[in-house]
């Protein structure tokens, strides 16, 4: 192994600890809805984030349609488009196609790091491989170590396991707060989730509450321009 | 649940395709280029707001007990409590009103 692979891992060994617990929870959930361990291994090895991931259960659930799931589940992780920009800066050296690829295993954490590193040094390769692939098997086999334990216990939602992906969004959430412009956008799109849940069918909630806060966020901005 | 078995894995594919998708668009559409501006609040904004959309019908629909738990969560979350512990915090407050309701 080679020194920036060593020092990425270094790095990125507290978030493997960190995010067990949350991966088997998932998989418990996944296996209280329905899901096999296997389907639960590939959903977590293939497509590998925790929000995604947990909204992809609820929908799954309800029987939504393949194009809403999907264009659902890309609005969720449309945060990875502001993070692989950032990311390009720094592997802008590498082939496009060994950048693509790498581009995989791109997680919160591991960009955090990546960012984190950059300020000091050039990131290299072998670098952006040690932080960011140990904790994808690290995922998954504890997403499906979960669903197999969730098999056992059945139906979680009598140890209130249920609320376990509003509770843990809740307080993702509380980290997103810059002042009174969030609360803005908060509001509107909870206000928009609830009425599009109420009279709506599917899944349409979470795609307009995220579009309707973007939106407002957008309205917000023409403010502070104009004045 | 999606009824077919061959359902749930084009499912999977199609998010997983959705995920990676993602994964490339900054550095295929935007690279080299800064964001900033529009684009900027824009995709800064889509998180909490998705966040939010997924979280209030979950708890503002689903009776008392999603209510209450919801504000012990937020409450645990604005003490910084770990993340870990927040989410116990939600959970052991439903299983216990459950209990009691």
């Amino acid at each position: 192994m080679n020194k920036d692979f060593q020092q990425g891992l270094r790095d990125i060994f507290p978030m493997m600890i960190a995010y067990a617990p949350i991966a088997v929870l998932w998989g418990t959930i996944a296996a209280g809805q329905g899901l096999s361990p296997f389907e639960a291994w590939l959903i977590s090895a293939g497509v590998y984030s925790g929000a995604a991931q947990f909204v992809s259960i609820d929908l799954m659930k309800s029987g939504t349609p393949l194009l809403l799931l999907v264009l659902t589940i890309a609005t969720v992780s449309l945060r990875h488009v502001l993070m692989s920009a950032s990311v390009s800066r720094h592997i802008a050296n590498l082939p496009r196609g060994k950048a693509s690829l790498l581009l995989f295993w791109l997680t919160d954490e591991a960009w955090a790091l990546i960012e984190r590193r950059a300020l000091e040094r050039p990131i290299t390769a072998s670098y952006y491989m040690g932080v960011a692939i140990p904790l994808w098997p690290t995922w998954f086999l504890f997403c499906t170590l979960g669903a197999l334990l969730g098999n056992s216990l059945g139906d979680t939602s009598r140890f209130g396991l249920d609320f376990a992906f509003a509770a843990m969004f809740i307080a993702v959430l509380a980290g997103f707060w810059k002042g009174p412009s969030t609360a803005m956008v908060l509001a509107v799109s909870a206000v928009i989730a609830v009425l599009s849940k109420l009279y709506l069918p599917g899944a349409w909630y979470i795609l307009l509450g995220g579009i309707a806060g973007m939106l407002t966020a957008l309205l917000g901005y023409r403010e502070t321009v104009d004045e | 649940m999606n009824d077919s078995g061959l359902n749930i894995y084009l499912a999977i594919l199609g998010m997983g395709l959705a995920t990676y998708a993602t994964r490339l668009a900054g550095y295929w559409l935007l690279h080299g280029r800064p964001i900033k501006g529009r684009l900027l609040v824009a995709l800064e904004a889509v998180p909490p707001a998705i966040l939010t959309a997924v979280i209030a019908p979950a708890v503002f629909l689903e009776g008392p007990v999603a209510v209450l738990a919801g504000a012990a969560t937020l409450t645990s979350a604005l003490l910084r409590l770990p993340l870990l512990v927040t989410i116990a915090v939600g959970v052991a407050t439903v299983a216990m009103l459950r209990q009691l309701m």
